[in-house]
């Protein structure tokens, strides 16, 4: 033992720092590549309902949302209090929809046209009344594939 | 500018003790931006759009299993009121039909569920039904899966499987234009 020690400084070695900024680094680009930012503001409230047979969205850019509740506090001057619908990033008619998804479908390859899927993003205590007329112009517009999204149920 | 030493500008090196700071500038940013949660839901393929309503009055009555909904989010089902956390059984009992009853399905691939609800239904429940329903086939799914190849069904086998155990029952869901009794 007494071979290796060393006679001069007794102060302890200081901990480098230097490889601080590449572990922050790492972590960083680990955050930036799993972060979703959000693309709209949501104007209605959405309380999403439980359920527990659930699939999971694949491929973002395949997917558009339609959001239903009821406007926010801040927008309820503006739009009211009942349930409405949200397309994008506004308050929207139901018959925006058509155009809502022909525009979506423009940026998508179109062999990929068959996968887009409309995500209804619905709050739970709105009533079938409004989503059924969503329902009904997705079918018109022949945008079949929906995905009702929901939180997972614990059992 | 002038003033400085040429030996001073040798010796100059960028500090890169800042680094560490803006980076985790950066890092608490994506942190507090991040949405962890992804985006899970009930996947659903709607039936193209048609001027005439399916008429499911038409099936034998022994192969419709009617689940109606009314605006007080009462449930339905085949005539008696139920509760959600029968229906699951229910279904599945009707679709498999294990003891062979009259009054249950002829077989697996002749059952329909229909589903009608009112435009006052909450759409919760709503959605708490279909689950129910999604999760009685998943579960004849995953027992067929057990018998024939002793795995659980997931999403990870063969095509070719998938498709043998899922055309054996096949899920079929009629939802009928929702009445309007209680709506807001």
């Amino acid at each position: 033992m007494s071979k290796f020690s060393d006679k001069g400084s007794k102060e302890p070695p200081k901990v480098s720092t230097a490889s601080l900024p590449d572990i922050v680094f790492m972590l960083l680009f680990f955050f930036m590549v799993t972060t979703v930012l959000r693309d709209a503001e949501l104007k209605v409230a959405v309380q999403l309902p439980f359920a527990t047979e659930l699939t999971k969205l694949e491929q973002k850019s395949l997917v558009h949302y339609l959001y239903v509740g009821k406007p926010t506090k801040k927008y309820q001057a503006l739009y009211g209090t009942s349930p409405t619908l949200q397309l994008g990033d506004k308050i929207s008619n139901i018959n925006d929809i058509p155009i809502f998804i022909e525009k979506h479908k423009i940026k998508v390859n179109e062999s990929q046209h068959g996968r887009i899927t409309s995500s209804l993003r619905v709050d739970g205590n709105v009533t079938m009344g409004i989503v059924q007329d969503v329902k009904t112009k997705l079918r018109k517009s022949n945008q079949l594939r929906v995905n009702y999204s929901a939180k997972v149920k614990q059992q | 500018m002038g003033k400085k030493s040429a030996k001073s500008r040798l010796s100059n090196e960028i500090n890169a003790g800042s680094m560490a700071d803006i980076a985790f500038l950066l890092l608490i940013f994506f942190l507090v931006t991040t949405t962890i949660d992804v985006d899970k839901g009930v996947l659903v393929k709607l039936p193209p759009w048609s001027d005439e309503e399916p008429d499911i009055t038409k099936l034998n009555k022994r192969n419709v299993f009617s689940v109606l909904v009314n605006a007080q989010n009462q449930l339905l089902v085949r005539g008696e009121p139920t509760k959600v956390d029968d229906l699951k059984e229910r279904t599945k009992e009707f679709i498999a039909n294990p003891l062979k009853r009259e009054d249950l399905s002829e077989s697996p691939n002749k059952a329909i569920i229909s589903l009608k609800n009112d435009r006052g239904t909450k759409y919760g429940t709503y959605l708490e039904v279909y689950n129910e329903v999604k999760a009685a086939y998943s579960e004849l799914w995953d027992e067929e899966c057990q018998r024939k190849y002793n795995q659980p069904y997931s999403d990870n086998l063969p095509l070719a499987i998938r498709k043998e155990i899922r055309s054996k029952f096949p899920l079929v869901i009629s939802e009928a234009e929702p009445t309007n009794f209680g709506e807001e």
